[in-house]
């Protein structure tokens, strides 16, 4: 019984990780219609940004999280502006091919920075709580709290303001929302920037539970991929449940079966429902090239 | 005229080994040839086809794997080993391509990507099979051919494996020439230009998109077959889909969707890399930058730029050039 409760905190842990990566997708491919192959890359950046800020420039973990955040959006604005907007009318497959190379470029220009070993992140808060026999590190139940704020603030954001609903109405319709006067070029970059931000944001968190590498987001990346294809491409509420569906059941297969079949389970589930229904669980119509 | 130039070109790749005998430069050749069939591969379904496939990697890999183990564990010859490698790509094409081809756009490019990760970490964790993480080394080289009068055709040196890999390049270039100018061909680039509009015409996409995938993933197999033996070492990194990657950039920088273009990436990114050494560490920020660079200001790559601006000019300039 308590094997079954750590497991099931360890998949809401990661499960955080899926849901903060898979948001930021989801958001970008709302408005732009890009698959950002280069989003894990900037995980891994927000990851090591916040660690040079914490062990070099010796800042404070939660403020090292938040200008990493901030650098991160400021790095999604120049992408999307010098990246992606000049690609907007060309096929739809020279964007995710400049995506592509965007994942190279960063993960070289991140290897050329901070060099190819594993590291650990110089922070942590590593108290032991215990509720009801189930032991847990409070850095870890502090990442869980963190990651539902975020997601209640993204939420509120989109729904409760004027700049939150100019995000829904491009990506309802881009040219209807053009017409009623939403500048859609800020929508953009808007949209970016928070996708971005979150996926620092996410990468800082568990960062101190993790190591910290150049190849650290990749897989993170294709799970968030697999979360927005079952949650559907461009849904909120489906990044969400998905990441944390996701989480859980990586986690429980983990336990009781081993690891390895956690890691193909999401592959083999993805490839399966792709089969069944091709525009992903909740997908609406299909995409042209 | 082209038919000369064309024929010029091949005594020139085939004269290439009797100056060129230090070994670097004559692998760097060989590799290049396996590489430019591999995106050439890749440039039947995405260039001509327009499905963008992110999981060209596993065909290679899958391709070197099946012939490698079939001449370790079976003692099969190389010349039955690497059809049969062709022919196990090709089949999980088919059966890979039976799902994920019913996606489109981004889906199909995910989907891909899903099925290549899956492969790699299968063939990491069977170990008993695939000898997991450590790979399989001393895959054989290629049995010498007997020939009646002159000897036998051996193929330990560099030069031999230069004219093989070379003559499987041009057998592949063949094929897809005259499968791109059949009317099939036709019909996949009416797939590319729009897939509702081929099918309002009657075409029946998805048998369409399933060939072309299934050759596609033969003709990797094939590179990934020639790859093992001539580099007598595979491992799961050789299934990774940052291989596909690779291919991609080699198709973009050359042009997608013309015969040399593929070669032309090959080359170019194999040999700049290689001439500008202190760069090596850095290959792949230059790798990442170019395909953005190209992808924005030349997406139809070298060869379109020649064939649209650059030609034409030059035409102008001699019109006795023309015939």
């Amino acid at each position: 019984m308590i094997l079954l409760f750590q497991q099931i905190l360890n998949g809401i842990l990661i499960g955080s990780v899926y849901s903060l990566m898979a948001l930021g997708l989801t958001l970008i491919y709302g408005i732009l219609h890009i698959p950002n192959f280069a989003h894990g890359n900037k995980y891994m950046w927000g990851a090591f940004i916040s660690l040079t800020l914490v062990a070099v420039f010796k800042l404070n973990y939660w403020l090292a999280i938040l200008l990493s955040m901030a650098i991160l959006a400021g790095i999604g604005l120049l992408v999307e502006r010098f990246i992606f907007r000049p690609l907007q009318d060309q096929p739809h497959i020279n964007s995710f091919i400049a995506a592509i190379g965007l994942l190279l470029l960063l993960e070289g220009v991140a290897f050329a920075l901070w060099g190819g070993e594993w590291q650990r992140f110089p922070f942590a808060y590593r108290q032991n709580l215990n509720f009801f026999g189930i032991t847990i590190t409070l850095h870890r139940l502090l990442v869980i709290g963190v990651t539902a704020l975020l997601i209640i603030l993204l939420q509120l954001f989109i729904k409760k303001t004027t700049w939150g609903w100019t995000i829904e109405a491009v990506a309802q319709d881009r040219q209807g929302a053009q017409l009623v006067g939403v500048n859609v070029y800020l929508v953009s970059s808007m949209a970016f920037a928070i996708g971005t931000a979150l996926a620092a944001a996410a990468s800082s968190l568990v960062a101190p539970i993790y190591l910290v590498y150049p190849a650290m987001g990749s897989l993170p990346l294709i799970k968030a991929f697999v979360v927005i294809i079952l949650g559907g491409m461009g849904s909120l509420p489906g990044a969400v449940i998905g990441g944390y569906l996701l989480g859980l059941i990586e986690s429980l297969a983990g336990g009781y079966l081993s690891m390895v079949y956690a890691d193909l389970l999401a592959f083999a589930v993805l490839v399966t429902v792709l089969a069944i229904k091709p525009t992903g669980l909740f997908g609406k119509k299909a995409e042209g090239t | 005229m082209k038919r000369w130039s064309l024929l010029l070109l091949i005594l020139f790749l085939a004269a290439l080994p009797l100056w060129l005998t230090a070994k670097y430069p004559l692998h760097l050749l060989i590799m290049v040839g396996i590489w430019s069939i591999a995106a050439s591969s890749l440039n039947l379904i995405l260039g001509y086809t327009g499905q963008g496939s992110l999981g060209h990697a596993a065909f290679f890999g899958i391709g070197a794997y099946t012939s490698a183990l079939l001449m370790i564990r079976l003692g099969f010859s190389f010349w039955l080993a690497l059809p049969s490698a062709c022919v196990v790509a090709a089949l999980f094409g088919f059966l890979i391509g039976l799902p994920a081809l019913r996606t489109r756009g981004s889906y199909f490019a995910i989907a891909t990507l899903a099925f290549n990760i899956i492969v790699t970490i299968i063939i990491e964790h069977w170990e008993d099979f695939t000898q997991g993480g450590a790979g399989i080394s001393g895959i054989p080289k290629p049995h010498p051919i007997p020939l009646p009068l002159i000897g036998k055709i051996a193929f330990t040196t560099m030069a031999a494996q230069y004219y093989l890999v070379f003559f499987f390049l041009a057998l592949t270039l063949f094929f897809i020439h005259r499968i791109v100018h059949s009317p099939v061909g036709k019909t996949y680039q009416a797939i590319r230009g729009g897939e509702s509009l081929a099918e309002s015409l009657g075409v029946n996409a998805m048998a369409n998109k399933l060939v072309s995938f299934t050759v596609s993933a033969f003709f990797a197999g094939l590179a990934g077959s020639l790859y093992a033996s001539y580099h007598g070492f595979i491992s799961p990194d050789t299934t990774n889909f940052h291989i596909g990657f690779d291919l991609l950039i080699y198709l973009l920088v050359g042009g997608v969707a013309t015969l040399p273009g593929p070669i032309i990436g090959a080359v170019i990114m194999t040999l700049i890399p290689e001439s500008l050494q202190f760069l090596l560490e850095y290959r792949i920020i230059l790798y990442g930058g170019f395909l953005i660079l190209v992808v924005i200001f030349l997406p139809r790559g070298l060869v379109g730029l020649w064939r649209a601006s650059l030609w034409p000019r030059i035409r102008m300039r001699f019109p006795a050039n023309q015939r």
